[in-house]
């Protein structure tokens, strides 16, 4: 399924052959109504090329988990257009959207997020087990993600038998199963200790290089933004800064 | 995508196994009640049914008095005769057997041993009218029941107790105070329903009975055995009439005897019982119920608990049916399988309970579908509320639930 199909623009050659992995054009959204509307983001303009390692930063408020989840198809915009792949998705309803995250998109929350009781290989194939893989396919796979995150031999191990960090592992592995074409990561070091924090960006910087995963990562920690090759920051429900390294990694 | 539902939904149960024990107990506590209820219903059914037909077929009871159990009519009531049964016998048609019967009890003694027994005076119709065969010896001579000889047919029990291991024919048996030879040997009809022990009994010509026992020509009851197909109620009434006749009973006195035709006791009593049945099935009907009302507290409360797992699901790309499905397969998987905990429990218990209650263990394979089938739909009307709330979560809302 492409995102064209998700979003009913069945031509798929009308889009444009250079078109950005991710453009918000104009992006609102208001939270309640009237007297008490909050508008969390006023005007978002925000073009993500494939390949980009993006750090989102802002104070609590500024509007960044808002745009994250946005751009995570978790929720929808009052008014603008989020083009993916150049298909307007905007409009999706719940049901197309929940497409568009299993077959594009990967998340890594900041608490970690596995099933309890459950094994880590279990957990990794849990994204596979909605998309219909066969059984066989899914060990392999999730065996593979595992070892690329570096956890082969921790398999049958439950997140209550994992540290923090091989939790977070474990999480990646499942984000990133599926081959998306983005992961998404909210705080992925929130819960961590700094030498994990940073075994953890290195290793989001080296799917990023090796598999060449977009990642964009919300975090309000300069030390890891740092391992981004942009940083764009929020305040006040607009981006008031949108800053590159010189050096682009790749593409 | 289905079995992928299911798959999902049996792993969630087999990961809270303790929960999903408490969860199904109520529908399996319910599913047992209703089919050890029914079973044991149906059981105690089938032994009154038993019962009755061991009293022999199409037989009907003739007794003094207006109508059974104590306080029925005293002493002045007038007893039926010989007579009255050789009347029957000669003018009632399609009648197999009628046999006038005096009962008694004494001690016996053969050798050693004593034992106290049921003493039944009366012909050799009784065999026909109570379905009696003869293990081994020989029924009365008519010599023997005309001059009331001093013989006797024991039960299987009354062997066992005083002739332990030897062939009681031909041997002396004392019965209370005279000495009668023991000619016959009844074949064993086991416990009635009610217990009682249907083969601990002598059986000795009805003369010999008034002679040696009652002095008088009294007849306790007479037995009337008919023929297959023949209608009871015509039988009845002629009876009825040929008794009054003979009572000379003018036509404002009421009947100042009776006839049961145990055919409709047995209705009766089995009628009784299958509404008892029904009732006791219903009540437990209603704690299945509740056990599908537990479900679906666990289920909310699950819903509530899982939240955030929930939350993971719908984010890495979950549709809504797929939760809705998995939720209401968690329920029904839970409740179908209560439901055949709860029959295994019940066909497990129902054997031990039918001894108990001395009724046979009768396997109804209709209640035990119903209960089944029953607990799975408790499962889907009990299971999609909760099942509904899951689906309709909101992803940002359940990820960020504590």
């Amino acid at each position: 399924m492409s995102v064209s199909e998700a979003s009913g623009n069945t031509d798929d050659a009308s889009k444009p052959a250079d078109a950005p992995l991710i453009a918000f054009q104009g992006i609102t959204k208001t939270y309640g109504q009237g007297q008490t509307a909050f508008l969390a983001l006023r005007g978002v303009d925000l073009t993500i090329h494939a390949g980009e390692f993006l750090a989102i930063m802002g104070p609590s408020g500024s509007g960044k988990s808002t745009a994250m989840n946005i751009l995570g198809c978790l929720d929808t915009p009052s008014a603008g257009a989020y083009l993916f792949q150049g298909a307007h998705v905007e409009h999706l309803d719940r049901n197309q959207r929940a497409l568009l995250r299993r077959h594009y998109l990967g998340f890594v929350f900041q608490g970690f997020n596995l099933l309890a009781r459950t094994s880590a290989q279990e957990n990794v194939e849990l994204p596979l087990l909605y998309r219909g893989e066969a059984p066989e396919k899914r060990h392999e796979a999730a065996l593979a993600a595992l070892a690329l995150v570096g956890l082969s031999g921790w398999e049958h191990h439950t997140p209550a038998e994992l540290s923090g960090g091989q939790q977070q592992r474990v999480a990646i592995a499942r984000a990133i199963v599926t081959q998306p074409l983005v992961l998404l990561a909210d705080e992925p070091t929130g819960n961590l200790d700094s030498k994990r924090s940073h075994e953890i960006m290195e290793l989001l910087v080296r799917l990023n290089q090796e598999q060449q995963i977009t990642v964009l990562m919300v975090t309000h920690e300069p030390d890891m933004a740092k391992y981004a090759y942009r940083n764009v920051h929020f305040v006040d429900g607009v981006v008031s800064s949108d800053s590159r390294e010189e050096a682009l990694p790749c593409s | 995508m289905f079995l992928n539902a299911i798959l999902l939904a049996l792993r969630e149960i087999c990961r809270n196994l303790m929960r999903s024990f408490l969860t199904i107990l109520g529908i399996v506590i319910g599913v047992a009640a209703v089919i050890t209820m029914v079973t044991l219903g149906n059981g105690a059914t089938q032994a009154v049914a038993d019962q009755i037909s061991s009293l022999g077929s199409n037989l009907l009871i003739l007794r003094p008095g207006q109508r059974l159990g104590p306080g029925r009519d005293g002493v002045s009531v007038p007893r039926f005769r010989i007579a009255d049964a050789e009347a029957i016998s000669s003018q009632v048609a399609s009648l197999q057997a009628v046999a006038p019967v005096v009962n008694s009890g004494a001690t016996l003694v053969a050798g050693n041993e004593n034992w106290s027994s049921a003493i039944n005076g009366t012909t050799n119709d009784y065999l026909i009218a109570g379905n009696w065969t003869l293990a081994t010896g020989r029924a009365f001579s008519e010599d023997e029941e005309k001059l009331g000889r001093a013989v006797c047919i024991i039960g299987e029990t009354v062997r066992a107790k005083l002739f332990k291991g030897q062939d009681p024919i031909g041997s002396p048996l004392r019965v209370k105070n005279f000495s009668c030879e023991v000619i016959g040997l009844l074949a064993s009809k086991g416990q009635g329903a009610m217990g009682m022990d249907q083969d601990d009994m002598v059986i000795i010509p009805i003369r010999t009975a008034q002679r040696r026992f009652t002095g008088n020509q009294n007849v306790s009851t007479i037995l009337v055995s008919m023929k297959d197909g023949v209608d009871s109620a015509r039988v009845i009434e002629q009876i009825g009439d040929l008794m009054r006749e003979r009572r000379k009973l003018a036509d404002h006195e009421e009947d100042n005897f009776n006839i049961q035709d145990t055919k409709q006791i047995a209705q009766t009593l089995s009628g009784a019982i299958g509404t008892l049945t029904t009732m006791f099935g219903a009540v437990a009907a209603v704690s299945l119920l509740v056990g599908g009302i537990g479900i679906m507290n666990i289920m909310l409360v699950s819903v509530t608990e899982r939240t955030r797992e929930i939350g993971i699901r719908l984010a890495i790309g979950a549709l809504e049916h797929e939760v809705l499905l998995q939720f209401l397969i968690e329920a029904v998987a839970l409740s179908a399988f209560g439901g055949l905990v709860g029959i295994v429990l019940a066909l497990l218990a129902c054997p031990f309970l039918a001894d108990l209650m001395q009724v046979p263990f009768v396997f109804d394979p209709f209640i035990n579908l119903l209960s089944f089938g029953f607990s799975a739909a408790i499962g889907v009307l009990f299971g999609y509320m909760p099942a509904r709330k899951a689906a309709s979560l909101d992803p940002i809302e359940a990820l960020r639930h504590e």
